[in-house]
């Protein structure tokens, strides 16, 4: 079978067993926070986060810090800024997200305009690179995965009723905002985690497609929640593949998995609806 | 001893006084009708009554061993639940919430509580099925149930009955009235529907961002501002 020697070839390279550990655990995390990011309505968010994530990057190549150190902090901090202004009315949340994902493109371009003698490769940081993960980021990337999904499985309904109807929750006792402060906070850390190998224009998509297509097949909340995580990981997985074998950019392949994904079961959806009336 | 007893309380909003001179009590089995006019102060005394905003002066208090938090509310339809893939039992549970506080999932106890429920309103047998499939009414119980999930006390119904037709908004007023005949539980109602509210209710507030009413609703139908309201007219 050519497709189990290709796998076999790929894992006998250690930086992509790095790559597919990370990507993995991402996939996973970034889809199981997408189902209550698209519901709510916080899809973009995804999107600002990893160009301020960029311009994060940047600035830790040029002053020479690792780069999780100091993009996990600005782009939580990014996060709770988002969410308070979704909040506020004076600027609108799709706004405040187009203004804080362009700032962040700029001040990464400026940064990386002003210093010379650089080796970052610009194309690296925005489409993503298969070599970005050392065996640090990949212990980091566990324990933090780990985290993400301990606390969704443990606030699991309290994250539901939050999603599902706020002033229910609200009315209940739940603490609102702790919980929508978590789920920024979570993406955050997911995002910039992915972000090296996914590429900072493509990583969002992560949070979206595997939630989309889960959506479109499946009618219960914990069945999208799983279907969800199921997609997203299959999907990282398969594009992995095709990268490799290919010879394609592995950020654009796993979208390009997902988009396939996702046109399906459109397609038989609608088909199927066609079909019952 | 009353479940809720507001004492002189107003509500203000950055010092801005929305609704004040409230003097009301909501003991067992009543069924107090709150009406006004938009902007009279409705949805901001609901907001005092769920503990989620603070009297500027005066007290509500909660007795009867109740917490604010075990108020059984049944929010407005918002158009954002519209497209939710939920199944009406992930619906129905999730009014279990505060009972489990922060331990995570749910006990047996919290799942025989739901199905008991939805038993008790007679949509067990959509249990499986998603929640947006179902229509106006249907829906409205399974918010119901959810906030029967929440409560053995009191329900604060918010305006519940706009946008459905006239034949589930009688069904409705009926099961709502059944519920507290049967479980002897409390009904808060805020309504536009003041017709209604004075044919089912046992008690009418009626708030022109201040308490212009209180009391049983047939003294309602008789004074002046319930006399002006009902023809339709406002009252100043």
């Amino acid at each position: 079978m050519q497709i189990f020697e290709t796998i076999g070839e790929m894992l006998s390279f250690t930086f992509m067993i790095r790559a597919i550990v990370v990507g993995l655990l991402v996939s996973l995390c970034a889809a199981l926070l997408g189902v209550s990011l698209v519901l709510k309505r916080y899809a973009m968010i995804g999107t600002g986060l990893s160009n301020v994530g960029f311009a994060a990057m940047v600035i830790a190549g040029v002053i020479d810090v690792a780069p999780l150190a100091l993009s996990i902090p600005v782009v939580v901090v990014t996060a709770f800024l988002l969410l308070r202004m979704n909040e506020s009315s004076k600027i609108k949340g799709d706004s405040a997200v187009a203004l804080i994902s362009t700032s962040g493109l700029a001040v990464g371009v400026i940064v990386m305009g002003v210093t010379t003698g650089i080796t970052l490769s610009i194309c690296n940081i925005l489409f993503g690179s298969i070599f970005a993960m050392t065996a640090a980021d990949m212990y980091l990337s566990i324990a933090l995965s780990a985290v993400v999904i301990i606390i969704f499985v443990l606030f699991y309904k309290q994250l539901y009723a939050v999603t599902y109807d706020e002033s229910f929750a609200r009315a209940t006792g739940t603490k609102v905002e702790v919980y929508k402060s978590m789920l920024a906070l979570l993406t955050a850390v997911t995002v910039v985690l992915g972000m090296r190998m996914m590429g900072a224009l493509l990583i969002a998509s992560l949070t979206l497609f595997p939630a989309l297509s889960a959506m479109r097949i499946c009618k219960r909340f914990l069945s999208v929640v799983i279907a969800s995580a199921v997609i997203g990981v299959v999907c990282f997985f398969v594009g992995m593949v095709f990268s490799f074998a290919l010879d394609l950019p592995p950020g654009a392949t796993v979208v390009g998995v997902n988009l396939v994904v996702f046109t399906i079961f459109s397609v038989v959806t609608f088909v199927r609806q066609r079909g019952l009336r | 001893m009353a479940l809720i007893i507001c004492r002189d309380a107003a509500f203000a909003y950055e010092n801005k006084i929305v609704v004040e001179g409230l003097n009301f009590q909501v003991g067992q089995k009543d069924y107090l009708c709150i009406v006004g006019e938009n902007g009279s102060g409705k949805t901001t005394l609901m907001k005092g009554l769920l503990g989620l905003m603070r009297p500027k002066s005066g007290t509500i208090e909660t007795g009867d061993g109740l917490k604010p938090t075990q108020i059984g509310y049944l929010p407005q339809q918002t158009s954002a639940q519209k497209d939710f893939p939920t199944s009406v039992y992930e619906v129905v549970i999730s009014g279990r919430l505060s009972s489990r506080g922060i331990l995570p999932f749910y006990s047996w106890r919290d799942h025989e509580a739901a199905l008991e429920n939805m038993e008790k309103l007679g949509i067990l047998p959509l249990k499986k099925k998603s929640f947006k499939e179902l229509s106006g009414g249907q829906q409205q119980r399974v918010l119901l149930a959810r906030a029967l999930c929440a409560t053995k006390k009191v329900l604060l119904l918010d305006e519940p009955v706009s946008g459905l037709d006239p034949v589930v908004t009688a069904e409705f007023y009926h099961t709502i009235e059944a519920l507290r005949r049967e479980t002897g539980i409390a009904i808060i109602m805020i309504s536009h529907d003041v017709r209604s509210g004075v044919e089912y209710a046992t008690s009418i507030l009626h708030l022109q961002n201040r308490q212009v009413f209180f009391g049983p609703a047939d003294e309602y139908k008789e004074s002046d501002v319930g006399r002006y309201f009902l023809r339709g007219g406002e009252f100043r």
